[in-house]
C-alpha cells in the first residue's frame, strides 16, 4: 500500500526542557528532516524519552507543533477490545464517525500488511508480544499523520522479531518525518536516514551521522557495523567523562 | 470437597457437643433437629426466603447503580467531588442499624425500607472501588489519548471506564458479601415477612431450632449471591489486569 504523504520538516529552536530543578535540556535547537526518519541515540537517562513527550507535548506546559502519531515502548494495546478496534482507536476517541467509516478499510490493510489480517477479531491477550508490537505499528499508521514518533519501539523484543519489526517500520514509514528514540546503536543505524547522539546533563545532540545506503540498512553491512563500534565508543566515552 | 468434609465435621462436633451436654433444644438444638425442622416447615420457609432474597437483590442492583452512577460522576466533575464526597463518608460514619428504624418509619414495613437499607451498606464499597479505580488509569493509555486528541468524554468513557471495570468488579463481590447484612438488619427493626422476621418471631417464641433453620437458609442465600456476583464479574472483565507485565 502507498500513501502520498507530503511531510514537513519538524523543527525545534529554543527549546528548554526541565523537571524542577533537573534541566535535562536548555536552548535546544534541532532540526528534524521532512520524510526522513532521524534516530535519536544516547544512554538511559539521558532525556531522549523527555524530549520525545515535549515533542508529543506530553508534558506539563507543553503543546505539539502539529498533529502526530506516537508510539510507546509498550504496545498500549486495550485488553477490552480486538485488534481492529485497537487500530481504530484514535477515530474511536475523537468521536468521528464519518473518519471511522473511511478508516476501517484502512485499517484492515494495514493490519494485513503487518501480517495480522487473520486476527482482526482476537483480543490482545491472544497474541505474542512481537504481534501487538505489530497492532501497535498499525495503529500508528491508521493515525495518518505526516509526523511520527517512536519511543524504543521495539525495545522489548527479542532480536530476530525486533530486526523484522525494524524491517516492517522502515517500509510503512517512508517518505513520513519519524523520530526515532533508541538505546540500540545498530536499531537507530538501520533505521535513520540520520543519526544523532545524545551526550551529557542537560543533553547537547551532536552532530547528524547520514550512512550510506537506503533504510533498512542490512545488520551485516561492514559500513555499519564499523560506525557501531564508533557509536559505542562515543556513547562510553561520554559516560565516563560524567562519572567524578 | 475440602470445604464440604469440614462443613461435615463441623455438624458432627457440634451434633456431639449438644447430645453431650444436654443443653436444651431452646437454646442450642442439634443440627439434626434443626434438618427436621427444615424438612417440615419447608414451604413456610421457602416463602420468607424468596422474599428476602428479593430484598437482598434488589438492594444490590440498587446499590451498584447509584455507587457505580457516583463513581462517574466523582470521576468526570471536581466540583462534584468537592461537594458530594465528603456527604457520602459521612452517610458511611452512621452506623446503618442507627437508621434502620427511621427507614422503616419512613418507607414503611414493606419491602422498600430493607432495599434501601441494603443499597445504602452497598453503595459505599461500590463507589469507593470504582473511583479509585477511574483514577488509576494507565498514564501510557492517556498519554496516547492525549496525541489523538480524544475528546475527555470518550476518554472517560472508552478508556478509563472499561480499566476500572476490574475494580468495579471487586466493589460488586464485596457489595455482594454485606448485601445480606442491610436486608436482615431492616427485617429485624420492623417487618412483616423474611427470614429476619422469622427468625425474632421463632425465637420469641422459644421455637429456635426454625431461628436455625432460618440462619441456615440466610446463609445458603449470601453463599448463591456472592456467587453470582463473581461469576457475573468474570464474565463482564475476562481481562486481566492491565499492568500485569
Amino acid at each position: 500500500m502507498t500513501f502520498v504523504v507530503v511531510s514537513p520538516p519538524l523543527s525545534v529552536r529554543g527549546a528548554r526542557i526541565a523537571f524542577g530543578d533537573r534541566v535535562v535540556a536548555s536552548d535546544l535547537a534541532l532540526e528534524f528532516p521532512a520524510g526522513r526518519t532521524t534516530c535519536l541515540l544516547g544512554r538511559s537517562g539521558v532525556g531522549k524519552t523527555s524530549l520525545l513527550r515535549w515533542l508529543a507535548g506530553l508534558l506539563p506546559g507543553t503543546e505539539r507543533a502539529q498533529p502526530l502519531a506516537y508510539m510507546a515502548q509498550r504496545d498500549l494495546l486495550l485488553p477490552w477490545l480486538d485488534i481492529l478496534g485497537n487500530v481504530l482507536l484514535g477515530y474511536r476517541l475523537r468521536r468521528d464517525a464519518a473518519a471511522l467509516r473511511t478508516a476501517e478499510p484502512r485499517a484492515r490493510a494495514l493490519l494485513a500488511e503487518v501480517g495480522l489480517g487473520d486476527r482482526l477479531g482476537d483480543r490482545p491477550e491472544a497474541l505474542s508480544a512481537g504481534m501487538r508490537q505489530r497492532a501497535a505499528l498499525a495503529r500508528t499508521l491508521c493515525e495518518d499523520r505526516s509526523v511520527v514518533l517512536m519511543d524504543e519501539p521495539f525495545g522489548h523484543l527479542d532480536a530476530v522479531t525486533r530486526l523484522e519489526l525494524q524491517d516492517l517500520a522502515a517500509r510503512l514509514f517512508t517518505g513520513r518525518t519519524v523520530v526515532v528514540v533508541t538505546h540500540d546503536p545498530l536499531e537507530a543505524l538501520r533505521l535513520g536516514h540520520q543519526v544523532r547522539v545524545l551526550t551529557g546533563t542537560p543533553f547537547t545532540v551532536g552532530l547528524p551521522i547520514e550512512p550510506s545506503g537506503p533504510v533498512p540498512r542490512d545488520a551485516s553491512d561492514p559500513e555499519l557495523l564499523g560506525l557501531q563500534g564508533q557509536l559505542i565508543a562515543q556513547l562510553r566515552r561520554t559516560a565516563s567523562g560524567s562519572v567524578p | 470437597m475440602r470445604p464440604l468434609i469440614t462443613a461435615i465435621g463441623l455438624l458432627l462436633a457440634w451434633e456431639a457437643l449438644a447430645w453431650a451436654t444436654g443443653v436444651p433444644v431452646y437454646i442450642l438444638p442439634p443440627p439434626s433437629r434443626v434438618g427436621v425442622v427444615l424438612v417440615e416447615r419447608f414451604d413456610l420457609l421457602m416463602e420468607q426466603a424468596v422474599w428476602t432474597a428479593a430484598e437482598m437483590v434488589l438492594g444490590l442492583i440498587l446499590g451498584l447503580i447509584l455507587g457505580a452512577a457516583l463513581a462517574v460522576v466523582f470521576a468526570a466533575s471536581a466540583g462534584w467531588r468537592r461537594w458530594a464526597l465528603p456527604l457520602v463518608i459521612v452517610s458511611q460514619a452512621i452506623p446503618v442499624i442507627a437508621i434502620a428504624p427511621l427507614l422503616v418509619l419512613w418507607l414503611g414495613y414493606g419491602m422498600a425500607s430493607k432495599v434501601a437499607m441494603a443499597a445504602l451498606v452497598i453503595f459505599f464499597p461500590v463507589v469507593s472501588t470504582l473511583y479509585d479505580g477511574l483514577r488509576r488509569t494507565d498514564p501510557g493509555w492517556l498519554d496516547l489519548a492525549r496525541t489523538m486528541d480524544a475528546k475527555p468524554r470518550a476518554v472517560l468513557l472508552q478508556i478509563r471506564l472499561p480499566a476500572a471495570l476490574p475494580a468495579f468488579a471487586s466493589g460488586a463481590r464485596i457489595a455482594a458479601a454485606v448485601a445480606p447484612i442491610g436486608a436482615v438488619i431492616g427485617e429485624w427493626v420492623g417487618a412483616s415477612a423474611g427470614l429476619g422476621f422469622l427468625m425474632t418471631q421463632s425465637l420469641a417464641r422459644g421455637q429456635t431450632p426454625l431461628a436455625f433453620a432460618a440462619l441456615f437458609l440466610l446463609c445458603l442465600l449470601g453463599l448463591a449471591l456472592y456467587h453470582a456476583t463473581d461469576r457475573a464479574a468474570r464474565r463482564l472483565v475476562p481481562w486481566q489486569s492491565p499492568q500485569g507485565e
